[in-house]
């Protein structure tokens, strides 16, 4: 009868287009460990060891360092056993006039050339402290989060080029995530214990490099050629610097932050509470 | 075998499950208490408790009388061979008592909960002298924030407790509930406090503790994967304590 | 109100088109049909939200213990790594069991399958006002099941908000980590709405315009009554959560605020919207169950329902009051105290009706000829177990009471006493009633018992200690409680409900056994195995195309049994009246097939 025909040229395109939207999904950031381990390493490394040059260098801060926080782990007794001293805030890490968690990477330069992707990084859950607090990653590199506490943690990151992601670990375990959009920076944070947070920066390269507490960074084998290098730190922004790389050489850079910076941060920070906001907000 | 033997044994049976199945897995038998926990420390948890206690008897009678009569008729109208059932359509004098009597104790508890919801609920009605603190709620975090030396809130010398209800005994509080991302819900169980924190609003909760210690504080509304964590304490203190802790905070919330 | 139908008789099968394979059990427009397409897919439905049940018990019951090897491998690291269920997951759990239960298991069990079945047989009507309306009332169902399921394949998991979706958790996936799950449920729920208002459309049409002479309002029976007040709560409820839906799919795709507070939004709005749908849902829920109730127990006691006009009015005072109780859902969710307190009032009323329904069943019982089959057992039931229900709902009506309680397991102790207790053990027993009708055979009485007692046992088990896991304090929706010091105590009674549940899923295979053995091998069951006096056991089982060969006239009510004035216990609606004055003679042809049980 025409109506059964009718209603079957209805129901099968439906069913067509339910079928597409159902398999969606996957976007291109924050895929799980699921899709290809290890992203492997496709391209070759295309640097020539022999004529690479290098960039290290230093983050000096200048003037007082702000006093940081001391965060109360009383709620959370075997997070507060794994610290020997008062855990502090980790937003400002000044020691003798050095700036420690800076991200230094390449911010031009690299474009014609492509890398293999990198062994998986690892993003700890030590003492109810991420750490590394800041760390830099390849486009589709694994990052394997680990739980070391045995007690639940979230893991909520936000960038704003990608899907983020948003998901626990109640027990001491590992999972594994990656992103697919190069980004600087997303920030990553846990709702559970809301001090903790990190920063990743992902990179369609592998120079990148996070200042220690002495200060210190490198950027080594590079060709040679001319790079612009961006040095970011979450609380005093980002500044950048031309430098040029010769072979077999090593350029020194030096950048300055100092307190004056705050509010130049280029990533809001997915806070801990301003009070001053709140009650204005209500 | 009649219907007397089949039933006991079908009983006997249910019963052996029950007890099998409760041995191994271990409930004390003190869980199954229909009255409230004897842990109630505010001046009006005892009221509530007061009026569940009345309900539970109320409705507890409604509960046996109707179940032993079914259970009875069942059995007293069973079918047996040759009796018939009597053709009766109803009575409207049966239909008219059974929706006066619910009626006046449904609407006679209605109006009885008016008065106790009112005292705990009406804003106009809370404690003059209340001590007030803010009370923050995130993702998963329960965040008070005390007013400081000023006495006011918005300034600089506020701080901020994370997780830890401090407050003083034989005193009102009133929390004023605000929640940042999602509704959380303050819940303070030996307390018999309850209120929804939802984002956008501000919603005053009042309430004064009885005795000191330290005591729970829970979120009884869904707001994400953590939301099974987001616990905290409430310490109650003595008077003076509570005014030497307060000191202290506002010595330390100085220093920034 | 008229009663004109087509006056020709339909055409028997014989002499009817042969239709093709395809129209007769895919695509068909018969209402019996279409009624069975329901069952087999809510009884799916119900099996997959039971399964999920047992999920959330295994994690309760054993909290943070990997699930079993056999099911491990089934669920990948983003659910239950090393088989732990996480947090997200185990939102993901609770939300979907109950989505899948009330909208996939109950609604089409209700709706779907007695409105269709019963309506046309129990007035008289050869089939729905709107057949091929009705067709498509039922496709609609696999399409919304499907994008459903599909929501646990998306990156992000299904829905975690709760199957109340409370805003702002649920308008955006930054706060569960669920993106597209969320999506995928709010367009599922849009898409399943419109098969509950056509569905809704066809039965009060058909019950209005296509009842047979002499159906009067008064002697339509009390299942189609209930059926018929419940089209009306979907048709008037559904379109409401749809648009709320729209709304707050709208929030988590386009940027809109209507509940998200970053534009002004107003979370509350989203819980007003929803329990004014929610709280009609909840009756659509439960009516058609007590219709199912009384005709069981009026035809299995022998005996007249005792009030059927007070039932009649008492089914549509709680379809009227069901709009005026929302607000009870929200009384601690910082609504005005004021505005609270007059749905404390409104809430006590409702209980009422209820009251007077479960005196009537006991009427009925009381000096009647109590024929203790299966379908009896779980009509008793139900009354037995909605008494729990309605009762432990008076404690949250009362607004300060609710305090303590609510958003704690005396809740989901209530509304399981409710659904379980009372809806499902309804449905078990229209399902034993009235499968002799669909499919022409009588499920198994042996099995049926044991099916009912053990039912009866682990239900209870199950769910009657949850009550107290309420009062000591414990929370809803909670992963692990023993991350609060004061319900640490509480483990072992959740680890003995949680194997009170395992035993309760696992009884439901004799169900599903006796089900499925029975439409081979199952007594052949004759028209009127029941002996039951309503037009749908006045023909033959299954009733042929058009049910009825000739127009049923009908002369009196649908509970005439053990009539003084008649010989049989029971008098069929359509049989002729008897024809002396003196009201001595008897009615014509007692039925031969045998009652069952007996």
């Amino acid at each position: 009868m025409n109506n059964a025909v009718e209603l079957r040229r209805v129901f099968a395109p439906a069913l067509v287009a339910l079928l597409v939207t159902g398999c969606g999904g996957g976007d291109g950031g924050g895929s799980s460990a699921d899709s290809a381990a290890g992203g492997g390493a496709a391209a070759e490394n295309p640097v020539d060891a022999a004529t690479a040059g290098n960039i290290a260098g230093s983050i000096v801060f200048e003037g007082d360092a702000p006093a940081m926080d001391a965060i109360d782990m009383g709620a959370e007794q075997v997070c507060a056993d794994k610290h020997s001293s008062t855990p502090m805030s980790e937003e400002v890490s000044v020691s003798d006039g050095m700036l420690a968690n800076v991200f230094v990477y390449v911010k031009q330069g690299l474009e014609s050339l492509t890398f293999p992707t990198p062994a998986a990084a690892l993003l700890d859950q030590d003492g109810c402290k991420y750490r590394p607090h800041v760390l830099g990653v390849m486009v589709d590199q694994d990052v394997t989060i680990r739980n070391s506490d045995g007690l639940l943690h979230n893991i909520k990151a936000s960038p704003t080029e990608q899907r983020g992601f948003n998901t626990s670990q109640p027990t001491n375990m590992e999972s594994s995530r990656s992103f697919g959009t190069a980004e600087i920076m997303i920030p990553v944070r846990c709702d559970v214990h809301g001090w903790m947070t990190a920063y990743i920066g992902v990179l369609p390269h592998p120079y990148h490099s996070v200042s220690g507490s002495d200060g210190s960074f490198d950027l080594s084998t590079l060709p040679p050629g001319d790079y612009v290098i961006e040095a970011w730190h979450e609380r005093y922004g980002a500044q950048t610097q031309n430098v040029t790389v010769t072979t077999g050489e090593t350029a020194e850079v030096t950048f300055t932050f100092s307190a004056s910076m705050a509010r130049n941060a280029l990533v809001p920070l997915d806070a801990p509470i301003d009070l001053h906001e709140i009650v204005e907000a209500s | 075998m009649n219907f007397f033997w089949r039933t006991g044994i079908v009983l006997a049976g249910m019963f052996t499950v029950v007890i099998a199945l409760w041995v191994k897995a271990g409930p004390s038998w003190l869980d199954l208490s229909w009255v409230m926990p004897d842990n109630v420390v505010s001046t009006y948890g005892p009221t509530l408790d007061n009026a569940w206690l009345v309900i539970l008897w109320i409705t507890g009678i409604v509960f046996v009388a109707t179940e032993i009569t079914l259970l009875v008729f069942l059995v007293k109208y069973r079918h047996k061979e040759g009796r018939k059932a009597d053709y009766i359509e109803g009575s409207n004098k049966a239909e008219v008592v059974w929706t006066a009597v619910p009626f006046v104790i449904v609407v006679s508890l209605a109006f009885w909960s008016k008065g106790i919801w009112d005292e705990i609920r009406d804003p106009s009605l809370f404690p003059a002298n209340a001590y007030t603190i803010n009370m923050m709620a995130t993702q998963f975090e329960w965040n008070a924030i005390y007013a400081g030396a000023d006495g006011a809130f918005d300034t600089s010398d506020d701080f901020v407790s994370r997780n830890v209800l401090h407050i003083p005994v034989a005193q009102p509080v009133v929390v004023q509930l605000m929640a940042q991302d999602v509704i959380h819900s303050f819940f303070l169980p030996e307390f018999r406090v309850k209120q929804d924190a939802v984002p956008g609003m501000i919603t005053p909760v009042w309430f004064e503790a009885t005795q000191t210690g330290e005591f729970t504080m829970a979120c009884a509304e869904l707001c994400g994967l953590g939301h099974y964590t987001m616990g905290g304490t409430v310490i109650v203190h003595s008077q003076t304590d509570f005014q030497d802790w307060l000191a202290e905070q506002q010595a330390a919330a100085g220093d920034d | 109100m008229t009663t004109t139908t087509a006056t020709e008789t339909h055409a028997g099968p014989a002499e009817h088109h042969e239709l093709g394979f395809i129209r007769t059990y895919i695509f068909s427009t018969d209402h019996k049909m279409i009624a069975r397409q329901f069952l087999f897919s809510a009884l799916m439905f119900l099996l997959l939200g039971g399964l999920l049940a047992v999920m959330i018990r295994w994690q309760l019951g054993f909290p943070g213990r990997p699930l079993p090897a056999f099911v491990r491998w089934i669920f990948p690291d983003t659910m239950a790594p090393g088989g732990i269920i996480l947090p997200e997951f185990y939102n993901s759990l609770v939300t979907m069991h109950a989505t899948f239960m009330v909208f996939f298991a109950l609604m089409p069990l209700m709706a779907g399958v007695f409105g269709n079945l019963l309506i046309p047989l129990q007035i008289g009507a050869e089939d729905m006002a709107f057949p091929r309306i009705n067709m498509i009332s039922f496709w609609i169902m696999p399409v919304a099941g499907f994008i459903m399921l599909a929501s646990f394949f998306v990156e992000g998991g299904a829905a975690g908000a709760g199957w109340t979706s409370y805003a702002p958790l649920s308008a955006s996936g930054e706060w569960t980590g669920v993106y597209m799950g969320q999506i995928l449920w709010l367009i599922s729920l849009i898409v399943l709405g419109f098969s509950s208002i056509l569905g809704a459309v066809n039965y009060v049409s058909t019950v209005i315009n296509m009842r047979a002479p002499g159906m009067t309002w008064f002697r339509i029976p009390l299942a189609t009554w209930s059926l018929f007040v419940t089209a009306w709560l979907l048709l008037l409820a559904i379109p409401i959560l749809t648009g709320g839906l729209i709304l707050l799919l709208f929030d988590q795709t386009i940027g809109t605020a209507f509940f998200r507070t970053e534009g002004s939004g107003e979370p509350l709005l989203w819980q007003h919207i929803f329990w004014f749908f929610g709280h009609p849902e909840v009756y659509i829920l439960i009516l058609p169950a007590m219709g199912f109730t009384s005709e069981v127990i009026a035809c299995r006691s022998r005996k007249p329902i005792f009030g059927y006009h007070s039932m009649v009015y008492a089914m549509v005072a709680i379809g009227f009051l069901g709009w005026v109780v929302w607000g009870h859902h929200m009384f601690q969710s910082g609504m005005n105290p004021l505005l609270g307190m007059t749905f404390v009032v409104t809430t006590v009323v409702i209980a009422v009706p209820s009251a007077i329904k479960t005196f009537n069943w006991m009427g009925t019982l009381w000096r009647g000829n109590i024929h203790m089959d299966t379908p009896l057992l779980h009509a008793v039931a139900f009354v037995a177990l909605f008494i729990i229900g309605g009762l432990s709902g008076i404690f949250m009506a009362s607004a300060p009471v609710d305090i303590y309680i609510h958003d704690t397991y005396f809740i989901v102790a209530h509304l399981h006493y409710v659904l379980v207790g009372g809806s499902l053990f309804g449905i078990f027993a229209g399902i034993v009633f009235w499968y002799p009708k669909m499919f022409g055979r009588m499920m198994n009485e042996g099995l049926g018992k044991v099916h009912f007692f053990l039912s009866f046992l682990f239900y209870n088990m199950a769910f009657f200690p949850m009550h107290n896991l309420g009062v000591q304090g414990m929370m809803r929706r909670i992963y692990d409680p023993n991350q609060y010091e004061f319900l640490q105590g509480l483990q072992p009674l959740n680890t003995f409900i949680s194997y009170s549940v395992f035993l309760f899923a696992a009884t439901q295979i004799i169900f599903a056994f006796n089900f499925l053995w029975s439409l081979r091998n199952g007594k052949v069951a004759g028209n009127n195995p029941w002996k039951s006096s309503t037009l749908l056991w006045q023909t033959p089982s299954p009733p042929p195309h058009g049910n009825f060969p000739e127009m049923p006239i009908v002369y009196r009510g649908p509970y005439e049994y053990s009539h003084p004035d008649h010989e049989e216990d029971f008098w069929p609606q359509n049989a002729p009246p008897a024809t002396s004055e003196a009201g001595g003679q008897f009615a014509p042809a007692p039925n031969p097939e045998p009652v069952p049980g007996d």
